[in-house]
């Protein structure tokens, strides 16, 4: 059966949508390796990253497969990777930002781990809602890859979720530092639930999930966290990112800049 | 020498079977990839063999080294065969066989509960206080006076324990 092209469109996007949410928070958290607040957290996250890039290859080589289908040059995991600029990624914004919050012009910041850890269980608190709804999907291979995530993100969620709790219920200081890491990244998440061409058209097909209907789901799991965690859900409202739909933080292409910049200055290159 | 290898005929199958038992993990040299559950299926296909493997995490590094050592294992019996990944069902640490368990015992590393007695897996729908992994055996003493240094150890499928009677860190396969 041969898919239309429009339709292809949106079903590779939506592909391209769950593996750069992937790639970019893996390459984001590997910032900390060999730079850990302690040790095993330091092998945690590098850990977690190696996760999430091998998520992001599975469904980088499910949608090279997808494109070099009747294409005259075979598209490849790599190519999607490392040689796509910043506006072709569809990773939600949250997953790009440094890890500090928000700074004046010209200031520096060293990274901040409460940020980290926020992000990480705002991420995971949905991913192990949508993964588990995709072991469904009509896409019998992202079926696949849904039901192996699915099982690394649990540990990632229990990992974020012990540390958030033991940064709120810690000492004035870490509260703090969780609390303001919760305020700078919560409005982030808003771009979750906003609908997509790419999103409507997977639900349509039944291929995917909109993220939209996992809400009320992802609301109990965070409140639940945040209130064992002393921290307060600050309100709603303000900018809604559109990172999905390509339109990025300036942070992205520093990000690109690092992770894409071997592969483009050598692009044969092999080891 | 002008033999030219045939692929195996059916009974054969179980000879293949027996060759890749000295595929071991790269990680875990005590263990063969059949014991893992990582080695699948040996089949014919279009009278070509194939050898069906499955990763154990999403971004296991060992995938590559293994998909080479089955092939350089045939090899070296003149056989040559297509290694396919597979990915459903998704593998699972319940696969394990009870001689891998024992072995990996031995090893130093405590094996993992099955799914069934562990709460770790799809915890989201259980209240919070019933999170915790069961109680986990100190592979050198057998005591259960144990506790976890760390969700991660030194690879993705491994947690950090410590025994509070031998004092002896080692490490747990995480149930998966």
């Amino acid at each position: 059966m041969a898919a239309t092209g429009q339709a292809m469109n949106a079903h590779t996007d939506y592909l391209l949508h769950l593996a750069d949410n992937a790639l970019v928070l893996g390459q984001r958290n590997a910032e900390w390796c060999g730079h850990g607040p302690i040790l095993e957290e330091d092998i945690a996250l590098a850990n977690m990253s190696l996760d999430l890039i091998g998520q992001a290859r599975l469904l980088y080589q499910h949608v090279a497969t997808l494109m070099s289908d009747g294409a005259t040059e075979a598209v490849t995991e790599d190519a999607l990777a490392y040689f796509r600029d910043a506006a072709e990624f569809r990773n939600y914004t949250l997953l790009e930002l440094p890890h500090h919050g928000a700074l004046a012009p010209g200031a520096a910041a060293e990274r901040d781990y409460a940020t980290t850890i926020v992000r990480n269980f705002l991420y995971s608190a949905l991913m192990v809602l949508l993964w588990e709804a995709l072991q469904g999907s009509k896409d019998t291979q992202l079926a696949a890859i849904a039901a192996k995530s699915l099982k690394e993100v649990h540990y990632h969620l229990r990992h974020s979720r012990d540390w958030l709790v033991r940064l709120g219920d810690g000492t004035a200081e870490s509260h703090t530092k969780a609390q303001a890491a919760l305020n700078h990244l919560m409005p982030y998440t808003q771009e979750f639930w906003t609908p997509s061409a790419m999103e409507t058209a997977a639900t349509q097909n039944a291929t995917g999930v909109a993220a939209a209907t996992l809400q009320d789901a992802w609301n109990s799991l965070v409140d639940d966290a945040l209130l064992e965690a002393t921290l307060a859900r600050p309100p709603a409202g303000g900018y809604i990112p559109q990172g999905k739909n390509g339109l990025h933080s300036e942070h992205l292409s520093y990000l690109l800049g690092e992770m894409q910049g071997l592969a483009r200055q050598h692009p044969e290159a092999t080891w | 020498m002008n033999t030219i290898a045939q692929p195996p005929v059916a009974s054969d199958l179980q000879d293949v079977w027996a060759l890749l038992e000295t595929v071991t993990d790269p990680e875990i040299p005590v263990v063969s990839i059949r014991e893992l559950g990582i080695l699948r299926d040996i089949r014919r296909r279009h009278g070509e063999l194939e050898i069906v493997i499955t990763p154990t995490y999403s971004g296991c590094p060992a995938m590559g080294q293994i998909e080479d050592d089955v092939r350089a294992t045939l090899q070296a019996h003149s056989l040559t065969a297509r290694v396919v990944t597979q990915l459903a069902p998704a593998w699972t640490t319940d696969w394990m066989t009870d001689s891998a368990r024992t072995r990996l015992r031995e090893y130093g590393i405590a094996p993992p509960h099955t799914l069934a007695a562990s709460n770790v897996v799809r915890f989201t729908t259980k209240p919070i206080a019933q999170h915790a992994i069961p109680a986990v055996a100190c592979p050198r003493c057998d005591s259960e006076n144990t506790t976890e240094t760390s969700h991660f150890g030194s690879t993705a499928c491994k947690a950090l324990y410590r025994c509070l009677d031998c004092m002896e860190p080692f490490d747990l396969f995480k149930p998966h």
